[in-house]
């Protein structure tokens, strides 16, 4: 996990039809501890919010083949249960619950050491790729963590 | 006099938009008339989808408006959107 670098998932643990799971781990140090919060650090709700989005969407781009890539359009019953701050081990879910014409909605939670971190819910716009080179690197990125058949 | 089908999708409209529910009639055009954004439009699709428990094939028209093998007013003029709703109901009930 980079936060500075919204490099939200480390590994893919296991994926299922409309299901992912996947783990990260906070780094022990980032400049974004530096101002959130200072003697305190925590991880930022937004960037969970953006852990749990990336999770689904790998989740989505598995499920459209990596041919159409999923866009963030709305996130609504977003909760933050807990805090968690440097070097806490992440599992993050995802479930595709809504499969739409050009759009997509899914439910994802973190926990941590087995306690509710966060969830939402999170629709996505399913576009095809605006550039080659985001293809190419989501292509290196889905290599980089695992996902199944692009490893 | 419209349909249950039509009176449930200004419903959802309505309620998914800021658009008044009076405002919703068989000859209003969702975007042009309207003024429904692509993200209220993206949240009635989804509530539609819900409700009729249909996959409406929106990526589909857009493509065959934007083709110029079908006029806009063919889906998205709230009297005939009612109407493809209805034969995709029709359709998925024949399905089953």
């Amino acid at each position: 996990m980079l936060l500075e670098y919204f490099q939200m998932v480390d590994r893919v643990v296991a994926l299922d039809g409309e299901r992912i799971t996947v783990e990260s781990r906070v780094p022990d140090a980032s400049p974004v501890f530096e101002g959130h919060f200072p003697g305190y650090p925590i991880v930022p709700g937004v960037l969970l919010v953006e852990t749990m989005a990336q999770t689904a969407g790998w989740l989505l781009l598995h499920i459209a083949g990596m041919e159409r890539m999923p866009f963030l359009s709305k996130v609504t019953q977003a909760k933050f249960r807990g805090f968690v701050g440097p070097g806490a081990p992440l599992l993050v879910t995802a479930t595709r619950t809504h499969d739409g014409s050009g759009y997509a909605v899914a439910e994802a939670s973190i926990e941590s050491e087995g306690k509710r971190i966060a969830d939402a819910e999170i629709t996505y716009r399913i576009l095809p790729f605006p550039a080659e080179e985001l293809r190419a690197a989501m292509t290196a990125t889905a290599r980089r963590i695992g996902l199944p058949g692009h490893g | 006099m419209t349909s249950p089908v039509f009176d449930k999708i200004a419903d959802i409209i309505a309620e998914n938009s800021e658009v008044k529910r009076e405002a919703i009639t068989p000859d209003a055009h969702v975007i042009n008339d309207l003024g429904i954004d692509s993200l209220d439009f993206l949240d009635i699709v989804f509530a539609i989808d819900k409700a009729f428990g249909i996959k409406v094939p929106v990526e589909q028209w857009t493509g065959e408006v934007n083709a110029g093998k079908a006029p806009a007013e063919q889906y998205f003029v709230m009297g005939n959107l009612a109407q493809r709703i209805e034969e995709l109901v029709a359709a998925k009930a024949a399905k089953a």
